[in-house]
Order: C-alpha cells, then sequence, then structure tokens
C-alpha cells in the first residue's frame, strides 16, 4: 500500500544491501570453490578460457537482453534469432541457393540484416503499435524458428574448414582465444553506451518512467525500436558464433533456450524486471553463473536435466533477493 | 502524565545514509486539537511522521499513544490502533476505481463477497460530502492530481480514526476544495478526534491549526500556539534567521515594446474533452497565469502548448507562425520548457540519482557524438543544487531520497537548465518551503527580465497575483475573464473563477 522504502534495522539492512550488490560474486566464488574441490582439473588455466569461451553466448546475448529490459521490455526471441543467423549463414557459405553468392561475408552480412529486421518488427510493434513486448516477441521467437527451418530445410547444415570456423578457435599470441578479446569488448562497449551515452541514459529513463521519459523530451518510439534491434543483431553475432564453433547449424536447436539464460543473467544481475537502472558487470558474472552451473554438472556426470532445476531454483533465489520489499 | 495527551513522541532519533534526519526530537499531540508541523524541506516532518505510522523504523526514542508505549512496525499496525495517515505521496492505487480506492481492505461485503454496489454507492456519497462529483468507477489515474488529493483526503477521513495525519494534503487543490477540507476537520475536532496538518501555506495553517511545532534540520525548535505566534517569527524559527525579506516581494511590471508579437498564440482550442475554447497570448517576458478550479482545463491547456494532446482544434502560432506540435520533443526544439504537476507519474526517475533525474533534458545539449559530457552535466547539477538550494548529502543521491519540496527541486532546475524561451510551470511551487518559494519566484521574475516567457498554472491565487502580468480565468475549459494591472485582484478572480449556481444545475439537468 505504501510506497516509501521500508527501512528495516541497520544490520538486516545493511546485509540486504549488501547481498544486493555482491550476491552474485558470492555465488560465482561459491560455484568455482565447489568445483575446485570436487575437481581437481578445474583451476587449470584451460578451464577458465574455456569458461570465458563457453560463456560468450550467453554473455553477449545477456548484453543485449540489459538494453531490453531495462528499457522496459521483454525478447523472448533472442534463441530463434540466433537460429536464423545460423542457418542462414551456412546455407549461403555453402552455396546451397545458387541465386546467391556463396561467400562467407554475404552470408555474415545477410545473417546480421534479417536478424536486424526482426529485431525492427519487434520494435516497432512493441512501440508504434503499442503491443505487449511478450506477445510480440513470443510470436518472433515461433516465427524465426519457423523461418530457420525452412532455409534449412529441416536439415543440420555442416561447414568445415572455412575460415569461417576460425573464429570459433583462433588463439591470439599468449593463447588468448579471439573469442573472448570479442567478448571484451562487447562489455565495454554496452557499458560505455550504457553509463556515457545519451541514449544509455534514455533508455534506462524510458524503464523507470516511460510518460516521464516522453514528457522530457526523449524520442520513446525511436529509442525502444533501436532497444529491440540491438537485441536481435547481438543474437546474430552469438548465432554465428556458436555455429562457427561448432562447424554447424542446426535449426531445430540452435540458441535453443538461450533467451532464458539471458533473461536470468539479467534479473540475477539485480536490474529490476519493470526496468530502469542496467547492472552490466553483475550481469556479465551472472552469466558466467548460469554457464558454470552447467559446466560443474556436465564435470561432475550429472544429468544435465539438473542443471535446469538448479538454474530455476538460483534465479527465483536471486530475484528474491534482489526485489524491492516494498513493491 | 498528562492525560490531556493523545500522543507523545520522545527523544525521536533516524538517521539515514549521510543524514541525521531526526535528532532526538520530542513531539505531542493533544486531543481534539489541530497541530500544525512546520519546517524547511527537508527538515524531517515526513519522516517524523513515517516513524510514527511504522513506515520506518525509528533508531531511538518513545511512543506514547492513548496512553500506552506502542511500537508500530508497518503502516497497518498504526492504522488498526486508530492513525489514519495520509503521505506525501499519494498512496493511492492508480488503476483501481475511485471506489476501490476509498474502501479497499475495509470493503463492505454480502452474501456474494464484496458488495460492489454497496461501495460505489458509498464511496460516491462520501465524495460528495466534500463536494467532489465524480464518477467513482473510473481508474484514479484518470483524474487529476487535486481530485486525487480528494479521493485520499476521504478515504482517511473515512476511516474514523483517533489521530488523522495529513501530509500536504492541499498541496494542488484550490480554495474551494480547502475550504470544503476544512469545514470536515472541524467537524472530526468537535468529535474529538485529533489532527497532524503538515503544510507549506501559512495562511492554511493559521486559519485552521491550533498550535505549531517547528522543526528545522532534524532538531526540535519549539511548539507554540498559534495566536500566540505572528507569520514573521513562525517563518523565522523555520529558516533560523530573520525572515523579513523572505516575506516581503515586490510585483514587477511588464512593458510591452512596441510592435512584438506575441510568442505564442493561441485562438479557441477545443478538445472536445476537456477544452472547449481557450484563448491565450503570451508575449516574450511576459508571465500570464492560468487561474481555474479543478478540472477547469488549465493543466489540459498546458498539455496543448507541449505536444502533448495533439487532438485539439483551433490556431495554434509560435512567432506568428502556425504550428502543430505532435510531441513534446517539438515543443522542447520549440524552446519549451514544461513543468508538469505531477510529480511522481510524470516527474521523476525514482531509482535514478538527482543527476540523471536533473540533465535527462539537457543531454543531447551537453553531448559530442553521443556521448555525455560529464563536465558539463557536473556544472550544470552542482549550478543549481547551489541556487535553489537542493538540500542533499550528494549529487549522486537517489532523487526518492529527498524529501518532496527537494524533489520538486530537481525537476525545476531540470527545466531552468533548458534555457527556455518559454516556460510552462504548472503548480512549480507545490511542496515547496517558503523561503525557496520566495527565491524561485525571485528566478521566474528574473526570467522575464530576460525575456523568457512563463505560463504560470497555479491553484494559489496569491502566487498568481504577485507574479502575473496578466491573468486568464478558465472555467469548464473556457476563457472565462482576462485579468491586466489594477484589475487582478483576488475577488475579481474569485468571481470569475467559479461557476454561478444556476449553471450548476442546468449542468446537471
Ligand atoms: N529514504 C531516505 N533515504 C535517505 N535520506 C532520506 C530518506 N528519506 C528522507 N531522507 C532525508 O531526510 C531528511 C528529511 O526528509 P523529510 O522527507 O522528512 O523532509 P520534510 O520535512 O518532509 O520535507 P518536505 O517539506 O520537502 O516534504 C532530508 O534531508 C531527506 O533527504
Ligand atoms: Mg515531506
Amino acid at each position: 500500500m505504501a510506497d516509501a522504502k521500508r527501512e528495516s534495522g541497520i544490520s538486516r539492512a545493511a546485509v540486504n544491501a549488501h547481498l544486493k550488490k555482491f550476491g552474485a560474486l558470492y555465488a560465482f566464488l561459491i560455484l568455482i570453490a565447489i568445483n575446485s574441490i570436487s575437481n581437481r582439473n578445474f583451476l587449470a588455466v584451460n578451464t577458465f578460457w574455456n569458461l570465458l569461451i563457453q560463456a560468450f553466448p550467453i554473455i553477449i546475448t545477456s548484453l543485449g537482453m540489459l538494453f531490453v529490459i531495462s528499457g522496459g521490455g521483454i525478447d523472448v526471441s533472442v534463441g530463434s534469432v540466433m537460429a536464423v543467423a545460423g542457418a542462414l549463414n551456412a546455407v549461403i557459405m555453402n552455396g546451397i541457393y545458387p541465386f546467391f553468392p556463396k561467400s562467407i561475408l554475404f552470408g555474415v552480412i545477410m545473417a546480421i540484416v534479417v536478424a536486424g529486421l526482426f529485431g525492427a518488427f519487434n520494435g516497432v510493434m512493441v512501440s508504434v503499435f503499442k503491443m505487449q513486448p511478450i506477445v510480440v516477441t513470443l510470436t518472433t521467437y515461433i516465427i524465426a524458428r519457423g523461418l530457420a527451418q525452412l532455409i534449412a530445410n529441416g536439415k543440420i547444415l555442416s561447414f568445415s574448414n572455412t575460415p569461417f570456423n576460425a573464429i570459433g578457435i583462433y588463439r591470439l599470441p599468449g593463447n588468448i582465444p579471439i573469442q573472448v578479446l570479442i567478448e571484451l569488448l562487447f562489455i565495454i562497449v554496452t557499458a560505455f553506451v550504457l553509463k556515457k551515452t545519451v541514449f544509455g541514459y534514455q533508455v534506462q529513463a524510458i524503464g523507470e518512467n516511460a510518460q516521464a521519459a516522453k514528457l522530457c523530451g526523449i524520442r520513446t518510439t525511436r529509442v525502444r525500436i533501436m532497444i529491440y534491434v540491438i537485441s536481435s543483431l547481438i543474437a546474430a553475432v552469438a548465432g554465428l558464433l556458436v555455429s562457427s564453433r561448432t562447424s554447424a547449424a542446426d535449426p531445430t536447436n540452435l540458441g535453443a533456450l538461450a533467451e532464458m539464460d539471458a533473461i536470468a543473467s539479467v534479473a540475477i544481475g539485480g536490474t529490476s524486471m519493470s526496468g530502469g537502472k542496467a547492472r552490466i558487470l553483475t550481469t556479465v558474472i551472472s552469466a558466467m553463473i548460469i554457464q558454470l552451473i552447467t559446466i560443474t554438472i556436465n564435470m561432475n556426470n550429472i544429468h544435465y536435466a539438473y542443471a535446469r532445476v538448479m538454474k530455476g531454483i538460483i534465479i527465483i533465489l536471486a530475484v528474491y533477493i534482489q526485489q524491492d520489499k516494498s513493491r | 502524565m498528562d492525560n490531556n495527551l493523545l500522543l507523545e513522541m520522545r527523544e525521536i532519533d533516524k538517521r539515514f545514509s549521510g543524514v541525521h534526519a531526526l535528532d532526538s526530537v520530542d513531539f505531542s499531540v493533544r486531543k481534539g486539537e489541530i497541530l500544525a508541523l512546520m519546517g524547511e524541506n527537508g527538515a524531517g516532518k515526513s519522516t517524523l511522521i513515517k516513524v510514527l505510522t511504522g513506515l520506518y523504523r525509528k533508531d531511538g526514542g518513545q511512543i506514547i499513544f492513548d496512553g500506552t508505549e506502542r511500537n508500530f512496525h508497518t503502516p497497518q499496525d498504526s492504522q488498526r490502533a486508530g492513525i489514519s495517515t495520509i503521505y506525501q505521496e499519494i498512496n493511492l492505487i492508480p488503476h483501481l476505481s475511485v471506489a476501490e480506492n476509498i474502501f479497499i481492505g475495509q470493503e463492505p461485503r454480502n452474501a456474494f463477497g464484496i458488495d460492489w454496489d454497496s461501495v460505489n454507492k458509498q464511496a460516491r456519497q462520501l465524495l460528495l460530502d466534500n463536494g467532489i462529483d465524480i464518477d467513482v468507477t473510473q481508474d484514479l489515474a484518470s483524474y487529476s492530481t487535486a481530485v486525487q488529493q480528494m479521493v485520499a483526503i476521504t478515504r482517511a477521513i473515512s476511516q474514523n480514526a483517533k489521530l488523522l495525519i495529513m501530509d500536504e494534503p492541499t498541496s494542488s487543490l484550490a480554495d474551494d476544495e480547502v475550504q470544503v477540507m476544512f469545514s470536515k476537520m472541524r467537524e472530526l475536532v468537535a468529535k474529538g478526534m485529533s489532527i497532524i496538518f503538515i503544510s507549506h501555506k501559512l495562511d492554511e495553517v493559521f486559519t485552521i491549526c491550533d498550535r505549531t511545532t517547528i522543526l528545522k534540520d532534524g532538531k526540535l525548535v519549539g511548539s507554540y500556539d498559534i495566536d500566540k505566534i505572528t507569520k514573521l517569527e513562525m517563518v523565522s524559527k523555520m529558516i533560523g534567521r530573520d525572515a523579513s525579506n523572505v516575506l516581503k516581494r515586490t510585483v514587477g511590471v511588464y512593458e510591452e515594446k512596441p510592435g512584438t508579437i506575441p510568442l505564442v498564440h493561441t485562438k479557441n482550442i477545443d478538445n472536445r474533452v476537456t477544452l472547449h475554447g481557450v484563448s491565450i497570448d503570451i508575449r516574450p517576458g511576459e508571465i500570464v497565469g492560468i487561474a481555474g478550479l479543478l478540472g477547469a482545463g488549465k493543466s489540459e491547456y498546458a498539455k496543448v502548448l507541449f505536444g502533448c494532446d495533439n487532438t485539439y482544434t483551433g490556431t495554434f502560432e509560435v512567432e506568428g507562425k502556425p504550428v502543430r506540435l505532435k510531441s513534446p520533443k517539438g515543443a522542447i526544439d520549440l524552446g519549451f520548457a514544461y513543468c508538469s504537476e505531477d510529480r511522481k507519474v510524470e516527474g521523476i526517475f525514482p531509482h535514478m540519482t538527482i543527476t540523471e533525474n536533473m540533465t535527462i533534458t539537457a543531454l543531447p545539449r551537453i553531448s559530442k557524438f553521443g556521448v555525455v559530457d560529464s563536465k558539463k552535466q557536473k556544472a550544470i547539477v552542482d549550478k543549481y543544487i547551489e541556487s535553489i538550494r537542493i538540500k542533499t548529502p550528494s549529487s549522486e543521491q537517489l532523487i526518492s531520497n529527498l524529501s518532496g519540496g527537494n524533489q520538486q527541486k530537481v525537476l525545476l532546475g531540470r527545466w531552468l537548465s533548458m534555457n527556455p524561451r518559454l516556460i510552462i510551470l504548472d503548480e512549480p511551487t507545490r511542496g515547496i518551503d517558503v523561503g525557496a518559494k520566495a527565491e524561485i519566484e525571485a528566478l521566474i521574475r528574473e526570467f522575464s527580465q530576460n525575456g523568457i516567457s512563463v505560463l504560470y498554472i497555479s491553484s494559489e491565487l496569491e502566487e498568481l497575483i504577485r507574479n502575473c502580468y496578466r491573468i486568464v480565468v478558465i472555467r469548464d475549459g473556457q476563457n472565462s475573464v482576462e485579468l491586466t494591472d489594477q484589475d487582478i485582484t483576488e475577488e475579481n478572480i474569485m468571481k470569475y473563477i467559479a461557476k454561478n449556481a444556476k449553471e450548476t444545475e442546468v449542468d446537471h439537468g
């Protein structure tokens, strides 16, 4: 009823605030500890690189999702858009459609353009036609997955020994995987855009209070469209990378449930699901936590299904801690 | 112990990070009195109330209510004990109907659960008693802030409490509504209820209150009987220095330069809902006031000027050229600024800092290639924290941690920093203390001297009379009269502001 912030005793309030800020980091450290104890090889340098590499799709898609959620929306079409991008690039690269040049560059460009169109569709439906983001992106989720299967004719498209595969495996001097570098770039650019640019402030303002944002002269329609386009473009990059790494594009499974991991990372990272202040670093850490859960379970030979249950529990717990108790 | 006391709070202490909001404050309320709790913005008034009702936990001190020591843990606790509270930020639920808002938690029931017929009927009756005639089945959000305040008051009054707390209940009400509320308050007190009344409007305090307790910077200054203290003394105690300068104000004069075309020329603005022909001209450097009752169309007209309402017919020209604004962005590009009356819904970004809140509109101007120049950003914020005296430990404080009046100042800073050609101020001094009010009014007059036009909307006639060169009174969405110079008097405005009795009957016939 009353919505002023409720203050509890110093100690509890302090603990809460602390958990809110550092909860994700603790969870991350605990997971690492569990793994190091149960598995001696875990602390090897390679495991570290592996974690960063494997978490790549989750990390970048959760950065895209961060734009969407802090702008007051949600995008559940991410995984399907990943599949479209992967499949489209694969067919073009493999020269399946004779009317397209058989070129990697063209494949990548087409993948990104088509993904961008999906994002624009999401954005326009949400901001111009004022439809619920969940409904719009759910529709895209279905359409895009269908399109991916149509493009690939329902088959898994594999390729090997192309320069495209190199992105997934290439390492820079010092054994640094190039993926990690790209990943870092994404994180830095996202942080810069959200914290330092007019656009970033405007996204968060819209998420906080759309009506006030409009009165402040923010072109809410345009900003909203851009948010969804960003999310889809990032999804395309993620889709391309996953297919490069696996040397294949599986239209049915590529990116499946990726949107859930992305949403979960943003939620655990402490950004309000109703929009507003975007938390970048904790989102990245949370994405790694989600990846770590999967790794933990794989390394200990536990059935993958448990990973899902565990993820679920962690998400609920994290969101509960983050929640503004007064709402 | 004095058994004439309903409430006694002793040595109350409350700290927030960086702020000692209440420093060992003693406070008491007698049975059957109306007590004014006074102090500058950020003095700790709302905090004291929230500590009492259990919304905040106190860090120290003792609360004795109705003879026993109490520690309310939630607002519901205190409500059950007989304390009914209207918080400063209206705490109703916008997407429930007006009737639901009045009865939430205490709905009359019948065999099938909540008896909606009876809820709606009773709610309507209660509001009618308070002079408000509206459709109670509509969402609360569809009504103006003033109506919402009346709903909150109606709800609080209907609870039959021992103590009624009103934290700035009148900030957007016009005189008529305030009078209705006062007569209600007198009835309640006659029945033995006590009332704590918080307001920055001194006239109200001197009209309705028996006694006053003054806070400054979280400390008690003292308690005084109203008939033993003057306005000047009261304000001096609030600000901690002699207030003669603060209360003395001069009215400026508008010198029309020959040949100036009006900055804004509107004729017969009509949106078929709230406006049915409003015509107002605003010349460069002029301060034009709009007076009118609740629902007369004041804010709605402002929204047309600022591009929020694109459904109107009529003439709208800027410097002689016809315009049709499709969005606030367009208005801002023309050099217009609009400080809305509804701070919470149309103003603040609650989880953002003062800096972010104040500069969000100016960002495109203080950026290069879309990257914000944080030095310029900081310069703006520092300037206005200083010049309109925003009370805060730092510019990085979340705006929702500021007192109500200080939040309002941040929003004013947001628009002042735009160097507008026309600034539309809709209840700009809502919730702002006397000292700051004087400063803001001075600032507005300085604007006008520098050629900036001001459209000044206020429910406080005195404020309009003091500041405006010209006042347009609107009634039922139409021009009622336009007053200038010597014609600007309270009597004149009052004469044209209200519908006369006959018209009212015709309206309902
Ligand atoms: N939740 C909070 N967190 C941090 N500081 C707070 C919080 N609530 C209030 N304060 C600070 O406590 C002080 C007292 O605030 P309070 O809201 O009680 O002032 P007030 O007297 O009601 O002022 P106003 O007339 O502007 O409503 C202010 O300095 C304010 O910034
Ligand atoms: Mg207050």
